[in-house]
């Protein structure tokens, strides 16, 4: 089975982000890393094509920079990546990311596309389904377990009260949560055979997408801050505290 | 400005996030629904009080209705040029939203806050944590869609007659719209839902395992309250995504947020820093989450919590 999972390089979430002060643009460094969350629909897709002798292509949109994230998806066991980095696509939403990442699956062919329900950093939360409507398949989304069935695939899809179990024949997107499943960690003989894995960059001619942004950034400014109060050392009585402040709120 | 409404049912309701946004909405002009669900005379009343004008009623459909919903709002959309088509970001909306998005070719704002419509339409939202304040302004051609965060306006009844309902069938969109939805089950056996809940009581990482997050249950029971998690703990695989709190899962205002081992990660605070009371337990002093707790306790949770649910049920016998 062909399967395609989108990937993201997301600027260190431990470090410090800040927009350009002039674009509002997220300022991205050379050094970026693997969205977390991408590795949970790379595990889900290497899985999948494990079960049938397939093959696992990720594509990614954005700046290239060292390629630290692309090269840790290929260490977990990518075959292939597909990348659009084009100065052109600078700042695009999330429409515009999704025609691109879009074309990009059509061009690799796939029963399978993969997405993290949001990324770390912009966490828009609707580029999967964007892509499923300019893909015109199914989108399995929110998905919080994955089992392949034949041809069709069937997940449990998270609701506000429990969850529903879903199936879609394929060709489907999936776009799942964290936790779906444990991805596995780079081994050793994965990060020296990532080295010499097929990495192919597409301008946004290639895919045919123009960067069409229709929003505009007004205003940036700091949030009132909250401030902080009491500090208790636990001495083994600490809860009793808690139980006067349950008390002033009157919720006890 | 003629602003449109998604509202999906719950529990044979409008969903309580799509009546805070028709609250809104109804203070800015002209609102019509988009009603996907069973629907009833209550229902619509319920709509009617918030503020709905009118009620498209959309009616048919077995499996997941987001494509199906898409193609039709767009149909509706083609017919009566709406100036925004307003969403509540939950599960479903996000679906409907992203797939109605590129089906009209339409930028959507996601994680709204706020949102004005003086002739155009500005948004506004919070990045980095919360502390940082964004206002957005689409351009180009309607509708504007956008997606409000849960929980940014206070749903109310402004007295509003019975609406006009016109039911519209959803149109058949072939394999897209083939999910079929299996079964249906229901995880949450008592207590209040995260986002209605007037005391929340959260894990994070620092419970140490998925086992110790029953001493978060063991607390909450006596209390009443829903029980929430840090995206640590849900990628982790211990607890589901639906108890996400934070940037990317919910964003919760209660009375009390009891916080127990959570660091205070941006992604975090951002979906509880607006809790009237945010009580802490973290055994590293230098947690950020003290930053904005106005009690924190440095401590071991697993031995504050044990203690706080002897202490709660002893009350409540």
């Amino acid at each position: 089975m062909q399967v395609v999972v989108c990937v993201k390089q997301i600027p260190d979430p431990a470090s410090p982000s800040s927009l350009d002060p002039d674009t509002h643009n997220m300022v991205r460094t050379d050094d970026q890393v693997l969205d977390d969350t991408d590795r949970y629909g790379l595990e889900v897709g290497l899985q999948i094509a494990e079960q049938t002798e397939g093959s696992v292509t990720i594509v990614s949109m954005g700046p290239t920079g060292s390629m630290q994230g692309i090269r840790q998806a290929l260490a977990m066991g990518a075959d292939k990546a597909v990348i659009i980095d084009d100065p052109a696509l600078a700042g695009s939403d999330a429409l515009t990311t999704a025609k691109a990442l879009s074309a990009a699956a059509k061009r690799e062919g796939f029963d399978v596309v993969i997405a993290g329900v949001e990324s770390t950093d912009g966490y828009s939360g609707v580029m999967p389904q964007m892509m499923s409507e300019l893909l015109d398949v199914p989108a399995l989304t929110f998905a919080r377990k994955v089992e392949l069935d034949g041809g069709s695939i069937l997940i449990e899809r998270q609701t506000a009260a429990g969850f529903d179990v879903v199936q879609a024949e394929l060709p489907a997107l999936l776009a799942v949560t964290g936790g779906v499943v444990e991805p596995r960690y780079p081994t050793f003989k994965g990060i020296m055979a990532a080295k010499s894995k097929p990495i192919d960059t597409l301008s946004a001619e290639d895919v045919q997408t123009p960067n069409n942004a229709r929003q505009s950034i007004i205003s940036v400014v700091p949030a009132p801050a909250r401030e902080g109060g009491t500090i208790v050392e636990d001495e083994g009585e600490a809860h009793l505290a808690i139980i006067e402040m349950l008390e002033q709120a009157k919720v006890i | 400005m003629a602003t449109w409404i998604f509202s999906e049912e719950v529990d044979r309701a409008p969903s309580g996030a799509s009546l805070e946004v028709l609250t809104k909405a109804a203070t800015m002009g002209e609102t019509a629904v988009v009603y996907f669900g069973n629907g009833s005379e209550d229902v619509f009343a319920v709509l009617g009080a918030h503020g709905a004008g009118s009620v498209y009623h959309l009616t048919g459909g077995g499996g997941l209705p987001a494509a199906e919903t898409a193609a039709t709002l767009a149909d509706l959309i083609d017919a009566h040029n709406p100036d925004a088509v307003l969403f509540a970001q939950t599960y479903t909306s996000r679906d409907v939203a992203g797939r109605l998005a590129a089906r009209i070719d339409r930028p959507v704002i996601s994680n709204a806050i706020d949102i004005s419509l003086d002739g155009g339409c500005t948004v506004t939202s919070e990045i980095f944590g919360g502390t940082q304040i964004v206002e957005t302004a689409l351009t180009g051609e309607g509708p504007y869609l956008v997606l409000i965060r849960p929980k940014s306006f206070v749903a109310e009844e402004t007295g509003g007659d019975a609406p006009a309902v016109e039911a519209v069938a959803l149109r058949e969109v072939g394999h897209s719209g083939s999910p079929r939805v299996i079964d249906n089950i229901v995880e949450r056996a008592e207590g209040p839902a995260l986002g209605e809940a007037a005391i929340i009581i959260s894990g994070g990482r620092g419970l140490g395992s998925a086992e110790a997050y029953q001493l978060i249950e063991d607390v909450a029971a006596p209390l009443g309250a829903a029980t929430g998690a840090t995206r640590a703990i849900v990628d982790a695989g211990w607890v589901p995504y639906a108890k996400q709190v934070g940037q990317t899962g919910k964003t919760v205002k209660p009375d009390v947020y009891l916080a127990c081992g959570v660091s205070g990660a941006m992604q975090h605070l951002v979906g509880m820093k607006d809790a009237k009371i945010i009580i802490a337990i973290n055994k590293d002093s230098e947690a950020p989450i003290f930053a904005v707790a106005d009690l924190g306790i440095v401590g071991d949770v697993h031995k504050v919590l044990p203690k706080l649910a002897e202490a709660l049920n002893a009350r409540s016998r």
